[in-house]
């Protein structure tokens, strides 16, 4: 999903010359090709990433499309400020790629752990925030990206993520996509998600029961009339994220169903619950043991129908 | 702005008022009827609490009429506390929150280079805001990319809101950090007009390096009641008595 993204930043400089690529001390892998093309436009600067935000605020400002590259835990959190002030309240088209959204990089421990990414920069007005949930799927995010207004935040997943869009779904920032329809729950999803609660549909399936999936690869600006629309029609609603559950996609399916006056319906939040997830180990690892399977997001939406 | 407001980092803007005044007056190519032209210099007002000085500057250059001023930091007026762009004509940038300014400024300078353009971007920083850490990383930055068309002023006041610089975070020896960031580094009286304008059409102090301007200047500078005075650094409230105390100190002024 990286790599997507990064020969597609370097398709995009060759379409557009405002597109400029700043990097934080990160492998060169899958960049050489826009360092050697576009020399003059290719950066890779320091570990210091409140600086590079306020830079590429600076060429942003004057007239260039900036596209960021680093660890998503440092992309958010050490420059917190820069991206709500330099980026945010100057309403500027930096695009911000976070290698590692959620637990990607669990054997690195929690100080690389991207859990809380969503929540934080939910809060902040202009901000965008997309997590699509493969590698086809950040093409496409990729080549909105470079009109999009104001800055862009993307999350990138661990790379090798089971293909399950398609272009037959088209593709828009912004609006939900159901992945597909049933009568009996809605399952929202975002980011790699997608694929464990298509997994939990079918799983569903085998009990004679049938699920609506609805990808919210957008969690910023939010589709509340896509998720009241299969709210609706469903006799309970579940969302999964790879995310702790303060702040995120739960929360804001939450939010939108309350303020709609729909907040009767069975509803559940799968996510990680207020913790520092830190037991190493592998990403699946740790989404398991926070109950972030197929399995379990069938076996509670069972529940939820049975009441 | 004090009369209307009440309020203000009134010593902030002292220290600083000769050194925008001569920016505005000799240096900037700007244009107030087109506040966005491409080919102006870029000012970043990075220490945002002194804009009082820079809201004069723009007014007095006809950016937006004398009058908002009285309005300043009231209810949808467009001069805040500290300094706007998508408020105020002339503000490059929304600053406030210190350590900002001299990484946008690399940007711009930065763009600047990449389109081949000839405008000039200048950033005013101030000593208490030298603490944070991000100013040091944007001058890493500048001196990595020797960005000849990039100048930082320091508005070198020894007194941040606490009191002496000195007693808070020493920044000594100050000019020498930035000589060793990449910087050429010259130092000036900053109440000085004549000498602020030579050393300032002097830029590039050399064609391969980002230029530091260190300048020396005092905090509430023109007021014997604000001079090295803490208590100045913020007002909130400030009293008509207060007031009354400046107006004549002014009004004495040759």
């Amino acid at each position: 999903m990286r790599k997507a993204a990064l020969l597609a930043v370097h398709e995009l400089a060759k379409r557009d010359p405002r597109v400029v690529f700043v990097g934080s001390d990160i492998t060169k892998q899958n960049l050489e090709k826009f360092a050697a093309e576009f020399p003059d436009r290719y950066f890779m600067e320091g570990i210091y990433e409140q600086h590079i935000i306020g830079m590429c605020a600076g060429l942003a400002m004057s007239g260039k499309v900036p596209y960021i590259n680093t660890i998503a835990t440092f992309l958010t959190r050490r420059c917190y400020e820069q991206v709500l002030i330099d980026l945010c309240l100057h309403e500027l088209p930096v695009r911000l790629l976070g290698s590692g959204g959620g637990t990607v990089y669990a054997p690195l421990g929690p100080t690389h752990l991207a859990n809380e990414d969503i929540a934080i920069f939910r809060a902040i007005p202009h901000m965008t925030v997309v997590a699509p949930c493969d590698a086809d799927e950040m093409k496409r995010v990729m080549a909105q990206s470079l009109d999009w207004h104001g800055p862009l935040y993307i999350r990138i997943a661990k790379g090798g993520d089971k293909v399950v869009s398609s272009d037959a779904r088209g593709f828009k920032i912004g609006e939900a996509i159901p992945m597909r329809e049933g009568k009996d729950v809605l399952l929202i999803s975002t980011g790699i998600t997608t694929q464990v609660a298509l997994d939990a549909a079918d799983l569903l399936a085998k009990d004679g029961l049938t699920a609506t999936v609805l990808h919210v690869h957008t969690l910023k600006p939010f589709d509340t009339a896509r998720v009241l629309h299969y709210a609706s029609q469903a006799r309970a609603v579940l969302t999964i994220e790879e995310h702790t559950l303060v702040g995120g996609l739960g929360s804001a399916v939450a939010e939108t169903l309350m303020d709609a006056g729909q907040g009767g319906v069975p509803f559940a939040r799968l996510g990680f619950p207020d913790v520092f997830t830190e037991e190493l180990g592998s990403q699946a690892e740790i989404m398991g043991k926070y109950g972030l399977t197929s399995a379990n997001l069938a076996t509670k939406a069972k529940q939820l129908l049975s009441k | 702005m004090l009369v209307g407001s009440g309020r203000g980092h009134v010593g902030a803007a002292l220290s600083v008022m000769e050194i925008v005044r001569v920016l505005y007056d000799d240096i900037l190519r700007v244009n107030p009827k087109l506040p966005q032209w491409a080919e102006r210099d870029r000012f970043i007002f990075s220490k945002g609490h002194g804009c009082l000085a820079l809201y004069v500057m723009l007014a007095e250059k006809g950016f937006f009429p004398k009058e908002e001023m009285m309005r300043s930091c009231h209810f949808g007026s467009m001069l805040g506390g500290h300094p706007e762009s998508r408020k105020t004509p002339g503000v490059e940038a929304s600053t406030g929150a210190l350590g900002h300014g001299l990484s946008i400024g690399v940007g711009c300078a930065l763009a600047a280079r990449i389109d081949r353009k000839d405008w000039r971007t200048f950033v005013l920083i101030g000593d208490g805001e030298s603490n944070e850490g991000s100013v040091w990383e944007a001058a890493l930055s500048a001196g990595k990319h020797r960005l000849s068309n990039l100048t930082v002023l320091v508005d070198y006041n020894k007194f941040q809101s606490y009191g002496p610089s000195k007693d808070i975070q020493d920044l000594e020896p100050f000019a020498d950090k930035w000589r060793s960031f990449g910087f050429a580094v010259r130092e000036v009286d900053g109440h000085d007009v004549p000498a602020l304008r030579d050393v300032l059409k002097a830029a590039p102090f050399d064609e391969s390096k980002p230029s530091a301007l260190i300048c020396h200047t005092v905090k509430g500078k023109g007021f014997k009641t604000t001079e090295h005075n803490a208590d100045w650094h913020h007002k909130a409230k400030v009293k008509p008595e207060e007031l009354a105390l400046l107006l004549v100190e002014l009004e004495g002024l040759p």
